[in-house]
């Protein structure tokens, strides 16, 4: 499965659940398919998807609350993961599009290809870790972690199909906060 | 000269509504954390790492709390990204209490160099900071929460060694 055929068949399932974007790859494919005033785009500060995602879960706890991230990411921060494993907010759904790429920048490799992100997570303590390989098991997973009590990881394996020419988020940053926040409200 | 203790300080604060900690320790920082860990009205949350704190507070702020982070000026080098790429473009406040090892050159070497740059780093990154005396707390929370509330930029109160109880 290509990557953006992974967001192709997750962003249709979201509803109104507040979703914490990467940077790179993952905020500018999920733009360029669907804009929605609950995206949190972050275009900088690399790794911090998962912890800002936290912060929102801790303080939103009737809401669930979506962190969509990268492989780069999470391995740049693996110690979020026990952070939300030791804050368990039951909330929090954690997915990841794994291209074992930093794509944006020219798809030079990670370490995710010898890394099980999903394991990595179970063994951090979320309360389910499931990986998927195919695009029809998206779909079923998403569904069955959504109604599951959190935190729960899902990890979506992709392969690299950037178009380089995807568009950049066109918001502003104060512009992406004074939404995502109002849609909190 | 009013005093100015950890339960104090952390009482005040919490009058002021900031109600969601988080951090990574410093001695001179451990009599507020461990007030922090026996008030009912806040929460504290351990941090594995000082950026991962400034996301979690960034979360925190725009799902309606008032967040600190508590960490030593060590922290500062790893937040530095996520105050310029994060904080500082998107105007997500912070309250930053930062603890101030190597002042004056004297301390551990791991902290002397910080110790006498982490001003000039706030400086050159833009941000604001006081250091916190117990006769100018009044001025400088109202600094801090102008900062805060008005401009929605983050603000640093610097801790020196001797300021709070220290516990271990």
């Amino acid at each position: 499965m290509k990557g953006t055929e992974a967001f192709q068949e997750l962003l249709p399932l979201l509803g109104d659940e507040p979703v914490v974007h990467a940077n790179g790859f993952i905020c500018r494919e999920s733009f360029s398919i669907k804009d929605r005033e609950e995206n949190f785009y972050m275009i900088g500060s690399m790794g911090l998807a998962s912890s800002i995602g936290l912060g929102v879960a801790l303080c939103k706890p009737d809401r669930k609350v979506i962190v969509l991230d990268g492989d780069g990411n999470v391995l740049m921060s693996m110690g979020t993961l026990a952070m939300i494993s030791a804050e368990a907010p039951n909330n929090l759904v954690h997915v990841v599009i794994d291209n074992e790429v930093y794509e944006s920048t020219g798809k030079q490799r990670s370490i995710s290809n010898a890394v099980p992100l999903e394991q990595v997570a179970k063994s951090a303590g979320y309360r389910q870790a499931v990986r998927v390989d195919k695009k029809e098991e998206i779909k079923p997973a998403f569904e069955k972690l959504m109604n599951s009590e959190g935190p729960v990881f899902l990890l979506i394996k992709v392969e690299p199909c950037f178009d380089p020419k995807t568009g950049r988020v066109t918001h502003t940053p104060e512009e992406i906060t004074e939404r995502f926040m109002k849609s909190l409200r | 000269m009013a005093l100015i203790t950890s339960k104090s300080f952390i009482d005040r604060l919490i009058q002021e509504n900031f109600k969601f900690f988080t951090g990574v320790p410093c001695s001179l920082l451990s009599g507020l954390i461990s007030h922090l860990e026996e008030v009912e009205e806040a929460k504290y949350i351990p941090s594995v790492r000082e950026d991962a704190a400034v996301g979690l507070c960034a979360g925190a702020y725009m799902a309606g709390s008032m967040p600190v982070l508590l960490m030593q000026n060590s922290g500062l080098g790893y937040c530095l990204n996520a105050f310029t790429s994060l904080n500082l473009i998107y105007r997500i406040p912070v309250l930053v209490i930062m603890s101030w090892r190597g002042q004056g050159g004297k301390d551990a070497p791991e902290h002397i160099i910080m110790g006498d740059i982490n001003q000039k780093l706030l400086e050159t990154a833009g941000m604001d900071y006081s250091v916190l005396k117990p006769e100018n707390l009044d001025q400088v929370l109202e600094t801090a929460k102008r900062k805060i509330n008005e401009e929605k930029l983050p603000y640093t109160l610097i801790v020196e060694k001797g300021l709070f109880d220290e516990r271990h």
